[in-house]
């Protein structure tokens, strides 16, 4: 078909292009604009080019955040997806387990992040906690506030008790659109579980999978409430992620400058990384 | 191969049947030959399926047995069972080539190297698609995919028999033509046991040397094609099969005349008693119209390209028939029943004649 040409379509964008415009752009380049100034106090700006970008860049405070971060989001997607998986491997397909399971695990979901983070701070202490009074009688050496690896395994556990489930219902929706015969056919073809499991429930889940993935790096390497609600950073700066650093140097210190050149470049970071997931993982899929 | 003996199967998908309705399978005792195609045609809901599901051994039945060449298999697993099946959605291996789909089932079973890739290329060669071996087997089209589905029954040389069900409902009309040419061929070449499963009356009749026709959880005629057309057993087989179905009418009988309203039919016998409600089936075919005869209101003439079909009034029921694409209806139509088409039911089961 012909298509025509007529400028007057733009017109039909400019609402859309208006809203994000404030929703986004307006309010980044607010930021743009702080990275590249400083100023001290009664509202008057100097250019300041691209210096804060490099103090933050040269910074080691910066790269070992930036660290723990990656070690972090790493570390949660390894449990995170294969647990998810095979959760929802075992979750009922058909019968009232069905409601009972989806219910439970969507819980989790619905609970704000800084109440996971109270729960979990709760939990884990040692004088009146659950989780870390049982294990001090035990006779271990828990304890979240002062020990480094503690404070680690907490933030670690209390994300994987809160986002797995995010995991388990992709993956289950991804399960139930199988249709019988596949298994069927399995069976007559004298597949194993495993073989099951790699050729037909895997490949279906791929979609899915990548939907999980993404969304798992991207919240986990943007973490903020959660960890800071039961560690606050510490001990030392042991838990201190990105966007907890981040809000230190803006609001703790009041830095607006190193601040905003920290946020664009942790954007781009998060925009780059995200953009590498999804490249590597559509091209996977298109190879097969 | 195998003969398949289905020894009284019941089958019901409720945990505790307890009148005939709760059984999705009523009763099915019949024995398919080692080497035979078969058809099962049945509207939705008839039990085929579930029939076909027993003897591949997807499903348990509720009562009776299964035998294969004379061994009880009712219990054991659909791999021991050692059938082939070909569903009616095509079932691919997505990730795999086209070789590793057919690959598969043997790998599965320990079979070594050498011989998977021996039988692969001949069944490959059978189904048509060598050309295809190294291609992912998602890029394939639905025609193609099928004979993936069939192919990996195929491949293994000892399969003990070939059940289909509905598989060419995804295939494109012309498609289907080809692929069933090619089952017809495979089968006179291997001597597959099939069983295959459908709705679809054309393709039951063109694909089976024996089409076992079920309604309502049973087996109401098993016969060859020309059978259930000349002679259905039941009224039930009489509509289902043809196009359009048998006419069936009300009638009384008194030796070898039958009564319909004001018109006495001539019948080529005298009918044996049967018990119940008699009625007189004929095909379309089989009904002539001419210048003597009833007196028939035509309704319709619908121009069917290779035929027309005639609808009209017979003492005020709906009655069709078949005549020529050439054929011209005269002014005044009337109709005459050509004996050899004519078949009596009792209780709607067919009574024989006595000539």
């Amino acid at each position: 078909m012909e298509k025509t040409w007529n400028n007057k379509a733009w017109f039909m964008v400019l609402p859309v292009l208006l809203l994000v415009a404030f929703s986004a752009v307006i309010p980044l380049m607010t930021v743009v604009n702080y990275s590249v100034q400083d100023t001290f106090g009664n509202n008057v700006f100097f250019w300041n080019g691209s210096d804060w970008y490099t103090e933050i860049l040269e910074s080691e405070r910066f790269w070992l955040s930036m660290v723990r971060n990656l070690i972090f989001s790493a570390t949660i997607l390894a449990i995170e997806i294969p647990l998810g998986i095979f959760i929802a491997l075992n979750m009922p397909k058909k019968g009232w387990g069905v409601p009972v399971c989806l219910v439970l695990m969507a819980l989790p979901l619905l609970i704000p992040w800084n109440v996971v983070g109270t729960i979990w701070q709760v939990f884990g202490r040692i004088d009146i906690g659950l989780l870390g009074y049982t294990l001090s009688s035990l006779g271990f050496d828990y304890n979240y506030v002062n020990d480094p690896t503690d404070a680690w395994v907490t933030v670690i556990l209390m994300d994987v008790w809160h986002w797995t489930s995010l995991v388990v219902l992709l993956c289950y929706a991804g399960l139930v659109s199988i249709p019988d015969a596949f298994y069927q056919a399995a069976k007559i073809d004298g597949a194993s579980r495993w073989a099951v499991f790699r050729y037909i429930q895997l490949p279906k889940m791929n979609r899915v999978l990548l939907i999980a993935v993404l969304l798992r790096f991207m919240d986990s390497f943007m973490i903020y409430t959660e960890p800071f609600v039961v560690t606050g950073g510490g001990p030392g700066n042991s838990t201190t992620f990105l966007s907890i650093d981040l809000v230190k140097i803006a609001i703790g210190q009041f830095d607006l400058g190193p601040a905003a050149a920290m946020s664009i470049i942790y954007f781009l970071i998060i925009l780059l990384l995200s953009w590498v997931f999804y490249t590597v993982m559509t091209n996977v899929d298109a190879e097969r | 191969m195998a003969r398949i003996d289905v020894n009284h199967v019941r089958h019901s998908y409720l945990p505790n049947p307890r009148t005939d309705a709760d059984f999705a399978l009523r009763e099915v005792h019949h024995t398919f030959e080692d080497g035979g195609a078969y058809a099962l045609l049945g509207p939705s809901g008839c039990g085929k399926t579930t029939l076909l599901n027993i003897i591949s051994g997807l499903l348990h039945p509720s009562h009776g047995q299964l035998l294969f060449n004379g061994k009880d298999v009712t219990n054991l697993s659909t791999q021991e069972r050692n059938i082939a099946q070909v569903f009616q959605f095509p079932v691919i291996y997505d990730t795999m080539t086209v070789y590793d789909n057919l690959a598969f089932p043997l790998r599965n079973r320990g079979v070594p190297e050498a011989d998977v890739d021996r039988k692969v290329c001949e069944t490959l060669e059978m189904i048509d698609l060598a050309s295809w071996a190294k291609k992912k087997a998602r890029g394939l089209t639905a025609d193609q995919k099928q004979k993936i589905s069939l192919g990996r029954g195929l491949v293994r040389s000892d399969v003990n028999a070939i059940l289909f069900d509905e598989p060419l409902t995804v295939i494109d009309p012309h498609m289907k033509w080809v692929l069933r040419s090619q089952l017809k061929q495979l089968h006179r070449r291997f001597g597959y046991t099939m069983v295959y499963v459908t709705h679809d009356q054309t393709e039951a009749l063109t694909f089976a040397d024996q089409v076992v026709v079920m309604y309502d959880g049973g087996i109401v005629q098993i016969g060859t094609p020309a059978e259930l057309f000349e002679r259905p057993r039941h009224t039930f087989v009489g509509y289902f099969i043809g196009s359009p179905g048998m006419n069936v009418m009300p009638v009384a009988i008194d030796g070898r005349t039958a009564t319909l309203g004001s018109q006495r039919i001539e019948l080529p016998g005298a009918p044996k008693a049967g018990s119940g409600a008699v009625e007189l089936g004929i095909r379309p075919e089989y009904v002539r119209l001419g210048r003597d005869g009833m007196a028939v209101q035509v309704s319709k003439v619908e121009d069917l390209g290779r035929h027309k079909v005639v609808r009209a009034k017979l003492e005020g029921r709906d009655i069709a028939a078949v005549i020529g694409e050439d054929e011209t209806l005269p002014a005044d139509p009337k109709m005459r029943f050509d004996p050899v088409g004519i078949n009596i039911y009792a209780d709607s089961w067919r009574v024989e004649m006595e000539a």
